[in-house]
């Protein structure tokens, strides 16, 4: 049985409102399983637009976004809420943590909403903590002293630590980070992406992986600059 | 269940400003418990202000009126009832026991009143309590005093002191009976009720401080010692009111006709239960307004908590993307934070049940002894389960608000970080 692939997304087309010009039109791109892909542009190319049509929080205004061989943008709202904590983990730039949990809570916390991540969590682990933990000490964030620490005194980079332990928990299909290394610096961001890689590897997640920065792109297997196959843009100029 | 937990950690990383929340809410809870308490036990105890007594029978006027200066000692009556007249009821085949009250003195403005000894025996109050003695005992002789709990207390009066009678009952009174001054025999037990508030005589004490008297004014050149007093007749001409114990009650609204069609002297006689009920109504309404107040101070409380969630809720607009992200639905946002301001209701209610208990085991020795009010330690009433019942809903009403906003927001943030 062939697999389908991780995103797949055909003549999509996206505006805010009907009377306002398209902000993104991408005709065709293919995401295979398992592939680490980058995607490049300048802030206002569309980057946090294609995000919420791939988390299915915004619905295209035509066209299709098939992840996983699902084709989102048809499901209703409670079932694109429940395949996105089921299938898609995120990590964003900054602040990625709730700042009343506890560092474990934070990692745990997918598990709260989706049956699924929580049964793949504890079938990996053997329980929750467990798995949090072993997640935790492959980002070199198992230490005593960190883990008991409010997840407000812990530095940028271990937060974007926790926080990828939490978008990796429950081995999720798709991995999507939106500028996770943009308040690290150089050194900080090659060990972060080298463990964030291995990780993926790991759980053979699919990693989107979002930023300005593109230094990083070289890293990548593949990488794409969102403003090349977005046409909305030419078309509105 | 995973969402309110989220709720209480939330709470409790805000725990500063969720405890100011706590407290108004506790409090407001436990001053509107405590005022329904208040209210229907004194309503109880004013009912049974007197009890035990068929009819109160009195010149001819109003009965609230009767009521007022009989029983209450409040205003004055407007005419006297024959000593002829009382005898002839008092002497009535139907009647068990009768009380005299004869009013018209004070002593530092509290009233005294004219009796004789059956009031001792037959005068009920509340649960058919008969008057029992703190110290002493009744009068015995006509230089004789009992006095109330409060009397005694506020005058700082023990038994065998020596007080004086002054005439008519304004606080400062420039005639007063001291050629005849009454020793102190006995001291009633509280009873939160005017009892306490009475000075207590002989009906012959009245009759000898007043045998040189004519017309309301000592007369010049005629004085009568306390001794000589003694000497002469002191059955009373007139008294002000009777009290009436019948033998059946079946026969109360024979012998209350019988009173009131009485043609040798205009009289009036009531049902003190019926009375007490129309004056209670009257002032039903400064009842009515203590609760508004009180009620209005709860929903002063939740109102905070509302200001409290709303304000707090665009520096969590992060936090609720965060959530969206990692899987939470609206639903869940919506709960999350309606689920907060319930919480802190619900634990700022259980605290109020906690003051009010507590206020109660405290206070409750202390109001017994001062004002006679019993105020009981049970669990709550039917009405105050529905009030506080009354005060969770309102909460989770006004809890949706915040709820819904963060709904709205979430919505429309969905998980981007725009904060």
């Amino acid at each position: 049985m062939p697999q389908t692939a991780a995103i797949l997304l055909k003549d999509l087309r996206f505006g805010w409102r009907k009377n306002l010009p398209e902000v993104l039109h991408i005709a065709d791109l293919e995401v295979p399983r398992g592939e680490r892909i980058f995607i490049g542009g300048a802030s206002g190319s569309g980057k946090s637009t294609l995000l919420a049509l791939l988390a299915g929080v915004n619905l295209p205004t035509q066209g299709e976004v098939k992840v996983l061989g699902e084709t989102i943008n048809h499901l209703s709202g409670a079932r694109r809420d429940h395949f996105r904590s089921d299938h898609i983990g995120f990590v964003f730039q900054l602040f990625n943590l709730i700042p009343y949990l506890s560092v474990l809570e934070n990692v745990t916390l997918p598990c709260r909403f989706s049956h699924l991540r929580r049964q793949k969590a504890i079938e990996a682990g053997g329980d929750l903590q467990t798995e949090a933990m072993r997640l935790l000490t492959h980002l070199d964030m198992a230490h005593e002293s960190l883990i008991h620490r409010p997840v407000t005194e812990l530095s940028v980079g271990q937060q974007q630590r926790v926080a990828t332990a939490r978008a990796l928990i429950g081995a999720p299909e798709i991995i999507i980070a939106d500028e996770p290394t943009s308040a690290l610096d150089s050194d900080m961001r090659q060990a972060f992406l080298r463990l964030l890689f291995q990780e993926c590897d790991d759980t053979g997640s699919t990693l989107l992986f979002v930023s300005h920065d593109r230094q990083l792109a070289t890293l990548f297997e593949r990488h794409i600059a969102l403003d090349e196959i977005n046409q909305a843009d030419q078309e509105g100029q | 269940m995973a969402i309110l937990s989220l709720a209480l950690k939330s709470l409790f990383n805000r725990r500063y400003t969720a405890g100011l929340i706590l407290i108004s809410i506790a409090l407001s809870v436990s001053l509107l418990l405590a005022v329904e308490r208040l209210r229907v036990e004194s309503r109880n105890s004013f009912a049974h202000t007197i009890s035990g007594t068929d009819l109160v029978v009195g010149a001819r006027s109003g009965s609230i009126n009767l009521l007022l200066y009989s029983i209450f000692r409040i205003g004055d009556a407007t005419n006297n009832i024959s000593w002829k007249s009382y005898k002839k009821f008092a002497e009535h085949d139907l009647v068990k026991w009768t009380i005299p009250i004869s009013l018209g003195d004070s002593h530092k403005g509290y009233r005294v009143m004219g009796t004789n000894q059956d009031y001792f025996r037959y005068y009920k109050y509340g649960n058919k309590n008969s008057l029992a003695f703190n110290q002493g005992q009744p009068f015995e002789q006509v230089y004789q005093a009992v006095l109330g709990q409060e009397v005694a207390r506020e005058l700082g009066y023990q038994v065998g002191e020596k007080i004086i009678i002054a005439h008519g009952a304004g606080k400062t009174s420039f005639t007063l009976h001291d050629d005849k001054p009454f020793e102190v025999v006995g001291i009633l037990k509280p009873t939160g009720t005017p009892v306490d508030r009475t000075v207590h005589v002989p009906l012959q004490g009245i009759e000898a401080i007043h045998k040189d008297w004519i017309g309301g004014r000592q007369v010049a050149g005629l004085k009568i010692s306390a001794e000589e007093a003694l000497e002469k007749n002191l059955t009373p001409k007139a008294i002000t009111a009777f009290l009436v114990g019948l033998k059946s009650k079946i026969a109360t609204f024979r012998v209350q006709r019988e009173i009131n069609d009485y043609r040798k002297e205009p009289l009036l006689a009531i049902l003190p239960g019926v009375a007490l009920q129309q004056l209670w109504d009257m002032m039903g309404v400064a009842e009515n307004a203590l609760l508004v107040v009180t009620v209005l101070v709860v929903f002063v409380g939740l109102i905070g908590m509302l200001t409290v969630m709303l304000a707090g809720l665009n520096e969590r607009r992060r936090e609720m993307a965060i959530l969206r992200s990692v899987g939470a639905r609206p639903g869940h946002i919506l709960l999350l934070v309606t689920g907060e301001s319930l919480l802190l209701s619900l634990i700022g209610i259980a605290l109020g049940l906690l003051l009010l208990y507590s206020g109660l085991l405290l206070g409750q020795p202390a109001i017994e002894s001062r004002y006679g009010l019993h105020l009981p330690i049970g669990i709550p009433s039917m009405r105050e389960w529905i009030i506080l019942g009354l005060v969770g809903t309102s909460s989770l009403i006004i809890g949706l608000i915040p709820g819904y906003r963060a709904y709205r927001y979430s919505l429309s943030d969905g998980m981007s970080m725009r904060i």
